[in-house]
Formats: structure tokens, sequence, C-alpha cells
């Protein structure tokens, strides 16, 4: 009880006139920045920082962390309407949000994206609020056998759960785990793949090739299909808004689900990123009819959504408490955080509690905000859909090139970007998943650090993964979910053997 | 009183100002001790209006850094870059084998100078000598967790190494902040960090300061936690370890720049270490105060670098 006395306190310190404007401020300025391609949370925080040098510390960090919310909610809206994820979650929101969007369904689709973000992020202040102490000692008990027990189960949930066929998942993986090598080696210090490149010193940065695979690959599609975006006009009124949600009830399984492995993989350093994939994949695995995923179900915005905002929104936790960024943005917010003097640590919530409280206060009220801001805009996102491809079309363009270069201010990313437009148009000609591509190149690199750092520690003896009953249960869970498939037909079969025993008919094995 | 401000603004009217933004380059990521060091700058500039013109910071960390080395030395004969340097300046041209050469950039002044400290984990040994023996006894080699492979930490590790005649496995992690957890959470024995990015977990009383790499002891003695300052940490020759290594923080512009564009810069970052915010950062990150430009400054780095080489060819570090 006293975590609720503490936040009514950062309630107090939030409800003043000055502070709510802010508030508005940042989360107009947040969705602004979340509908552009590529610009995103990360770069908009870091072109706004300045702007809160001359506030008080908890008036900044409110400001900031409303322009992460709203980044959050507007990620979205290019997602769904236009194939094109802003941050590295947004990317299992377009699998069953763009088909929905094409069906007609674009209002829906973006209802059940925002009022998911709404509920996600719920969760996760709620975990925040009533945890915090605990979850940081929890996250201190990850080192480098924990990391990569964590980024195998992302693997090999994908390869063991996905939904298209399981060797075009490993060739796509296996690519994007080639690329992520290219760049500067952290354990031997040596580079590689970059064929005395400058431009390849930095690596292939993750966000440049989504924006190239999902944006100007789909542009590619839609210019050799019909020239038109195949999306419907779509019109919001309150009675879809409703519409959706007296349907939420029906998912609560998913949404509980999502937003608990959202918290899990938030709270778990650097884990923020798997989770939406996670969160979508095991919806489609507990339906009843996975086949029907990929084609424009809502439910199929519903879970990666939560469980994107339920992670984004945990993963400010170990900022806060350890000192380490579970995201881009949440790295942005922690180098604002020093100079204002604030020292993210054990002792910040100690130290700083009207801060701290503050901030945490700023969630509920930034997404309640955010909800409503949100849905009463999305008539406007929402036309975006009616206007000719012809127009349309060279605004995405530009604006995808526009996000490319920005993250690294370089022209190269803007070819490098092009090119990847090309390899997306191939790998969706020829059916190659884009996605394990896209979660080998973000997770890659940090997968390999962990695993080589593990051997260097145990002296190459790989009982390290199961070493202790965290990283035991996470390597066996993993294993378990990549070789899935054949489980359950193993279950299946056993199932059915003992079902013929009981009807006492003996039938030949019959294999599929 | 306003002849000696009209005196004081004068220079700045009659040389070089910029007329585009300038950019502070940072060679790491987001929170590192340089992008700490550069929004400190920037703040300190800005509220104290140093300059007509916006600073801007810009993160190129990639490849541990590489990326503003090549950035700075492909922005020739812009003035409106300014790269925060560290000992990388010296290091990665020779382990990486990356084509750089500081003495292709402009030097504009030295700023301060960073310590390296030894931290064991609050539970673990007391001193340097416990600590020496419990890893010469132990089954299995203590890990020690830096920053990155075949850099300062690196180096600091082999030649504690050499010193003691105890052997680590070393574990490269992508920061100080990482390595300050993981020693945290028990997952390392030791680390080598800077006095900023153990500060935290110090306070929180959850890792020691065992000694720091100097050849005297820091200077600050306000107390940092309950019962201790930084110039209560044994140097680490007290301690019968004798090791030093010191780390510069410098400001470097790019090559072919004017001598007006170096003078502004040299008398803007003096500006900055006279203002309460620059002097507040020192103290708070426990870094030594030094302002070199000039000639001092080239002969400063010459020695430096020859040390810093020296280091690594004994460490066998250097690409062939």
């Amino acid at each position: 009880m006293e975590a609720f006395g503490l936040l009514l306190h950062g309630f107090a310190v939030l409800l003043t006139w000055k502070t709510l404007v802010l508030m508005m401020v940042g989360l107009v300025l947040g969705i602004f920045v979340g509908v552009l391609p590529g610009l995103g949370g990360p770069n908009g925080v870091a072109i706004l920082l300045p702007l809160t040098f001359t506030m008080d510390p908890t008036s900044a960090i409110v400001m900031l962390s409303c322009i992460y919310w709203g980044a959050l909610f507007g990620g979205a809206i290019t997602s769904i309407l236009f194939n094109i994820p802003g941050e590295a979650w947004s990317v299992a929101t377009t699998f069953d949000g763009y088909p929905m969007a094409q069906q007609g369904r674009a209002a829906e689709a973006l209802t059940a994206a925002f009022t998911s973000s709404f509920i996600g992020s719920l969760v996760a202040v709620l975990l925040i609020t009533f945890l915090a102490p605990m979850i940081s000692s929890f996250a201190l008990k990850f080192g480098p056998p924990e990391f990569f027990a964590v980024y195998l189960l992302t693997f090999c949930s994908f390869v063991g759960l996905g939904r298209e066929a399981r060797h075009k998942t490993v060739i796509s993986m296996s690519l994007g785990l080639l690329l992520a090598g290219v760049g500067m080696d952290t354990v031997s210090g040596q580079l590689r793949m970059t064929f005395g490149s400058a431009e390849l010193l930095r690596g292939i940065n993750f966000l440049v090739a989504v924006i190239g695979l999902f944006g100007i690959s789909e542009i590619l599609l839609t210019m050799e299909e019909r020239l038109a975006l195949r999306g419907h006009a779509a019109s919001i009124s309150l009675r879809v808004v409703l519409g959706v949600w007296k349907d939420l009830p029906k998912y609560w399984m998913t949404l509980l689900r999502s937003s608990f492995i959202g918290c899990w993989l938030g709270i778990t350093p650097g884990g923020a990123i798997a989770a939406s994939f996670m969160g979508y994949n095991l919806a489609k695995r507990f339906a009843k009819d996975p086949e029907s995923f990929g084609k424009g179900r809502i439910e199929g915005v519903f879970a990666p959504e939560t469980a994107a905002h339920a992670s984004g929104t945990s993963a400010l936790l170990p900022m806060l408490a350890l000192g380490i960024p579970g995201s881009g943005t949440a790295a942005i917010l922690l180098g604002g955080l020093m100079v204002w003097g604030l020292n993210p640590g054990p002792l910040l919530f100690v130290e700083h509690k009207d801060f701290v409280w503050g901030l945490i206060a700023s969630m509920y009220l930034g997404n309640v905000v955010g909800l409503v801001l949100v849905l009463t805009t999305v008539p406007i996102f929402a036309s975006i859909l009616r206007v000719p491809f012809a127009a349309v079309a060279p605004m995405i363009v530009v604006s995808c090139a526009i996000g490319a270069y920005a993250i690294q201010n370089a022209m190269f990313d803007i070819w490098l970007m092009l090119g990847f437009g090309l390899v997306g148009y191939v790998f969706k000609k020829i059916g190659i998943p884009l996605a394990p591509f896209t979660l080998a190149l973000v997770l890659g690199n940090r997968a390999e650090d962990a695993f080589r750092l593990s051997m260097i520690g145990s002296g190459g003896d790989l009982k390290v993964f199961w070493s202790n009953g965290l990283v035991g249960s996470i390597t066996t869970l993993a294993i378990v979910l990549l070789f899935w498939p054949v489980i359950d037909g193993l279950l299946a079969r056993v199932g059915r053997t003992r079902r013929t025993r009981t009807a006492d008919a003996p039938t030949p094995p019959s294999r599929p | 009183m306003t002849l000696a401000a009209a005196l004081w603004v004068a220079p700045a009217v009659a040389g070089w100002e910029p007329t585009k933004p300038v950019e502070i380059v940072v060679a790491a990521g987001a929170g590192g001790a340089s992008d700490q060091m550069a929004r400190m700058m920037q703040a300190a500039i800005q509220k104290n209006n140093l300059m007509k013109q916006p600073v801007v910071v810009s993160l190129k960390g990639g490849a541990s850094g590489a990326e503003a080395l090549m950035y700075m030395k492909s922005s020739e004969g812009d003035p409106n870059k300014v790269l925060i340097a560290y000992s990388l300046i010296y290091m990665l041209p020779l382990s990486a084998k990356i084509p750089f050469n500081w003495r292709e950039l402009t030097p504009v002044s030295v700023i301060a100078l960073d310590q390296f400290v030894l931290w064991d984990n609050s539970a673990g040994p007391k001193t340097v000598k416990e600590f020496v023996e419990a890893a010469k006894a132990a089954s299995s080699p203590f890990k020690m967790g830096g920053t990155g492979s075949k850099r300062e930490d690196h180096v600091l590790t082999v030649f504690l190494e050499q010193k003691t005649g105890v052997k680590f496995s070393y574990l490269p992690y992508k920061s100080g902040g990482e390595a300050a957890t993981q020693l945290v959470g028990n997952h390392t024995e030791s680390n080598v960090n800077n006095p900023s990015e153990n500060l935290e977990v110090w306070r929180a009383g959850q890792v020691r300061p065992l000694c720091v790499f100097d050849k005297e002891r820091i200077s600050y003695t306000a107390k940092v936690t309950d019962t201790q300052s930084w110039a209560d940490i044994p140097t680490c020759k007290e301690e019968g370890v004798d090791v030093q290594y010191l780390m510069l923080r410098a400001m470097f512009l790019p090559g072919k720049v004017t001598p007006e564009q170096q003078a502004f810069y040299v008398e803007l970052f003096h500006k900055v270490t006279q203002t309460a915010e620059y002097k507040d950062y020192m103290e708070k990150q426990a870094l030594k105060p030094i302002f070199l430009t000039g000639k001092d400054m080239v002969q400063f780095l010459e020695e430096d670098d020859a040390q810093n080489k020296s280091l690594m060819m004994e460490a066998g570090f250097v690409a062939k």
C-alpha cells in the first residue's frame, strides 16, 4: 500500500495546468513523429530533448515520455495503413492489420490497435507501480547465459510456431543472422564483412532494412498489380469504436496472454522487441483456426500490439532501476535524465521520489489522454487512404527516404533501403517470410555476443545453459518450442492411438 | 565592469563564428560517458549563451566508435563538427586496422582526464591483497567485465595479470553500464570501470572500489557514499600493484579548418570549462580537470599515443 500512497503523491505532482498542457503538446508531437515512417520515437525524442533543458526535470520527463506514448500510438497507423512499421515492434502488427485495411476495415484495425496498446500499457504500468523493487532484482539475475536463452527462445518460437513453411523461415532467419554480423564485432574487437568500406563500418541498421523491406517493396508490389492503394475509404464512427470494444471480452485470453508476455520480456533487459512477435505467434498457436491469421483477423492486431506496448512500457523499468535502456527511445530518455542530474540506478527511487512517481503517474494519464486523442483523430489518418495512389506513393517513398537518412545521417542508408526494397519484393514473390529476417537482424548480434560471453565465462562448456533454474527452464522451453510441430504431432498420434484402443478397432498407422 | 565585459566580447565579434548549428560528435552510444559529457556541454553552452548557433549532439557510436572517426575524417574543412575524443583515437587504428590517424584532425583542447578504478562486488574480497589471493585460489578464473575488446579495459586487465600473476577471463560488454550491472548481479567478479560508470551502484552499496589506477588519489573529498569519498580510494600502487592508466577526453575539429575557426573553438571550450555546469560535472563524475591547447596539447597527444601504442604492443592487441 506504500506504492499507492506514493502514486497519489505522483498525481499531486502532476496535476498542474502547466504539466497537463505539456502533456498534450507531447502527445500531439509524438503521434506526428510516429506517423512519419522512420522518424519514429527515438528521433522525435532526440530532436525535442534540447527544448526541455530549461524546464524542471519532472515537467521535462513528462513531456518527453508523452512524446514516447504518442509515438507508440502513432506507429501503429503506418503499419496498418501502409504496411510500413515505424518501430521494431510494429512489424507484427502489419501481419493482420494491413490485410484488414485492404478489406476496408482500416478503422476497425486502428481502433483495435489503439485499444490494445492502451490495455498493454495499463497492465505494464500497474506492474511497475506495485512490483518495482522486486522487478529490478529480477533483472539483475540476467547474465550472458540468461540473455542468450531469451534470444534463443524468440528464434525457436519463430521456427516452431511460425505460420510459413519451416525451411523458408530458417532461410530467411539465416540471411538475417548473416547480415547482422556486418560491422564491428564487440567480442573480438575486429571488423567483419566490411570489405574495406567505411560505410559498412556501422553495420546494417535494422530500421533502414525494415523501411525498405516492408515500405518500398509494398510500393513496388502495388505498382505492379494496379495503381491503387488496396484499401477502401475508412469511415470511423463511435459505432465502429464501440463495436470493437463490445467484442473485447471475447478476446480476454489473447489480451491477457500478450500482456503477460510483454511485461515479462519488457523487464527482461533487451527483450522488448521480441515481445510483439511472440505475442502474435502464441495467439495464432492457441487459436482454433490458425490459418485465418495473416488474412485480416482482429486478434492478429490485438495480440502483437498489446504485447508491444506492455513491453515498451515495462522496458522503462530496467532503465530507471538499473540504467539499462530496453529500447532506442528509452536510451535517449536515459541521456535526458542525466542532463537533469538524475542518474538512473537503484537510488533513483529513493532520492528522487517526486520524479519517479510523477513519471509513473504520467504513464497513467498519458495513456488515457493519448487513447482519446488518437481515436478522435483516426478519421484524419484513415482519410489518407482516399487520396489517389499516384499522389500518396511518392510521398511515402520520400518519407521513407527521409526516415532512412535520419537514423544515422547517412546517404548510403538510402541506397541500402532501396536495395532492401528489391530484396523484399523478391522475397514476397517467392514466398519467403520477411519477419524472421528482420528479427534476426535485430537480435542476431546480441544473441551472438551473449553466446560467446557465456562460452568465455564457462570455458566452452554448454552445460552453462542449464546451470540454474532460470536459464535452464528458458533454454528447455526454447528447445520444446523449436520441435513443437514434431511434439505436437507425436501428442496427437498418442491421443489418436489411445482413442482407437478404447474403440477397440486397430487401424494401420497412417502418416500424412 | 562594463568595460571589462566589452573587452571580453570584442575578440569573438572580430573573429570567425559558426553560421550553422554546431554538431558535437560522440564516438559512443546513448547514455555512455561521452554522451553525458556532450549533453553537459550542450546545456552549458545553451544556458550561458556562449554561442549564437544551437548545439546538437550526434551519436556515432557504430563499430565501437570507428563510425565517428571516419565521419570526422570525411568532414575535412567543415568547421561545424567537433568530436569528443578519448583513447579510441590511438587504439582503434591499431586493433581493428581502421584507416585513421588523429594527426589528420585539428586539435582544439584536452578538457579532462578520466580515471579507472578496480571494483568488485560488495560481497567479495575487501582489499586488493585479498582479491588477488582469492583470484589465485579460485578453481575457475575470475571474470573481469569491461567495455569492448582490445580497448582500455582489456589492456588494463592484461596489465593487472602481468603485475599480479592472476589469470582473468575477460568479458567484453557493449558498455560500461552493462559491465556495472553484470558485476552487481554477480555474473562477473570484478571490473575496471571509470568512476562515472559505477557511481550509482557504488552509492547503492552494491560494489566496492578496491584501488584507482593513477599515481595519486582522486582529489574530490566530498562524501559520495555514507562513509567514503573518491579521495578515500587508495591508489593501486599503494596497494602493491603498480599499474597506472588515465584516459584523455579531448575536442577535435575535422582537418583543414582555418586557424580562426580553430581559435573560436579553443575560446568556446575554455569558456565551457569555466561554467558551473562543467565544474559540477567534473566533481560528480570524478574526472581530473585539465585544459591543454596548442603546442602543449600536441605534445601531450604524442606522448599519450606512444604510451598507448606500447601498451597495446605488449598486450598483443595490434592487428597484423
